[in-house]
């Protein structure tokens, strides 16, 4: 694997020892027998976007389902290695994953608003769980995390409607407004934009470099151009001999889409493979 | 093979780019050879052929942004792209100083030159030399032919403080002969601009291979 920064495992931009952001170490995930993901290294910067790029199947999303422990979830799938979160490792025993998952929220490709709740119980959902109850502190909290969302202004009319009725680029937000309102500490965003129009996308992308002033965030794409428009740092995947991920190179996002230092990485962001 | 259509439009700009290349070369050695047998005709004919350099810049300027909006290039084909357009930047530049040269020799009319002219010849010959070798480099994604022209252009430097030195002492010999010997020696200022160019040419083919950019060797002048 290419480290732009020197040879550590940690850019220069690290505030001192790991103490804030995520801490990836030999990270590695299987499905059964199959290994999605082989000794995956990384350290991911406190309030920046991070981007996972790479071809299909090379493990970015399960790369970022390990971040908060949502992999575990599928039957027979496991992990072996260590994701510090602020230095804490999150698969160490008697580690509660409900509990990471408040800490480090998730938002999918396609929007999954709750379809029977409205555009308020949407984003309460995730508070109820945590034990809010007070209805003044609730519907300030929802109106919290929906201006976050950069949503407010365009639902605070219609709360009661179903959140199913509102546009697609306006149901990732209210997603993305579900995942805020617990106050988490890093959003994972697997393909956020990949079933949304070019005005909803760019919404997201202005949403995403907003959202990294309290946030640390790590975003999946597909698309080139917007791994180049909104991350700070970008890493790419590639999928080995045996379809196993690895981390190709770590960097930089300015560095890694003008000069990559892996021909890997350069022949899959020129589009000659992948 | 994925970006084939892509890398055809490379293949055809860069091919566009050695043309602008060729026709600079023909104005500068035309330039020479029409001051050299002051042929007014010839230098007249030159300075309207420039617009023809002009047309062929800004058609390659052209399509370096028709390919960045419609085929988003990253790594080494953005930074091919990005040279390609600096480097017609710089040709169009040397097209300005055979023309400048053409004028010069307009100026001097019908008077009798100073001198036989040896080193201003020579001048060109040097500086053309480093265009070609400029733009074989950047076809060959050469970085040591690259560094190779930017360490002559201190050849072309010493032949202008030659140049400089003798017609200083024409000048002081005789001040009759400051207006002929000015106009020589804005000549020699043009060439010695060319060669300055063909050395930031090196250095665009020296981004384009590495990523890195960098002043190989600094002018003098």
């Amino acid at each position: 694997m290419v480290m732009q920064e020197e040879r550590t495992m940690e850019p220069q931009t690290t505030p001192g020892p790991a103490t804030r952001g995520i801490v990836v170490q030999k990270l590695n995930a299987w499905y059964g027998p199959l290994q999605a993901l082989r000794d995956v290294s990384l350290t991911i910067l406190p309030n920046r976007v991070t981007s996972v790029i790479g071809p299909s199947g090379c493990g970015k999303s399960t790369f970022i389902r390990c971040l908060n422990r949502m992999h575990e979830v599928v039957p027979g799938a496991r992990v072996q290695g260590k994701v510090l979160l602020d230095g804490e490792d999150i698969y160490a025993p008697g580690v509660d994953p409900v509990r990471v998952r408040r800490r480090v929220g998730m938002v999918f490709q396609r929007p999954n608003p709750f379809p029977t709740m409205s555009v308020f119980d949407n984003v309460a959902a995730g508070l109820r769980l945590n034990g809010l109850r007070r209805p003044g502190q609730m519907s300030d909290a929802v109106e919290r995390a929906l201006q976050q969302a950069a949503l407010w202004d365009e639902v605070k009319d219609k709360l009661k409607q179903s959140g199913s009725a509102l546009s697609g680029g306006q149901q990732q937000r209210l997603c993305i407004a579900r995942a805020l309102a617990v106050q988490p500490e890093v959003l994972l965003m697997d393909e956020p934009c990949s079933a949304l129009d070019p005005v909803a996308t760019s919404r997201i992308e202005d949403l995403v470099r907003a959202l990294k002033e309290r946030y640390t965030i790590v975003i999946v794409t597909h698309n080139m151009q917007q791994a180049a428009r909104v991350s700070d740092m970008t890493a790419f995947l590639l999928m080995g001999d045996d379809r196993a991920g690895e981390l190709i190179e770590y960097g930089q996002t300015r560095q890694m889409f003008t000069n990559p230092r892996d021909e890997r990485t350069e022949a899959y962001i020129t589009g000659r493979f992948g | 093979m994925p970006r084939a259509d892509f890398d055809r439009h490379l293949r055809v700009l860069q091919d566009d780019l050695l043309v602008l290349g060729s026709m600079v070369e023909k104005a500068i050695a035309k330039a020479l050879d029409a001051l050299k047998r002051r042929d007014l005709e010839a230098s007249r004919q030159l300075i309207q052929e420039d617009d023809v350099i002009d047309q062929q810049r800004f058609q390659l300027e052209e399509k370096c942004v028709e390919l960045i909006a419609t085929q988003q290039p990253m790594a080494r084909d953005l930074r091919a792209l990005i040279a390609i357009l600096h480097i017609s930047v710089e040709l169009e530049r040397m097209g300005d100083y055979a023309e400048g040269i053409g004028k010069i020799s307009l100026m001097m009319g019908q008077e009798p030159p100073l001198k036989p002219l040896i080193d201003i010849p020579r001048m060109a010959e040097r500086a053309t030399d480093m265009l070609r070798r400029s733009l074989d480099a950047l076809v060959n994604r050469d970085i040591v032919a690259a560094t190779g022209v930017c360490n002559a252009d201190d050849e072309v430097d010493a032949l202008y403080d030659q140049v400089y030195r003798e017609l200083l002492t024409y000048m002081i010999q005789d001040p009759k002969t400051i207006q002929r010997a000015t106009y020589l020696l804005w000549v020699a200022h043009d060439l010695e601009r060319v060669a300055d160019r063909a050395t930031n040419i090196a250095e665009r083919v020296i981004f384009l291979v590495t990523g890195k950019m960098t002043e190989i060797n600094v002018s003098r002048y």
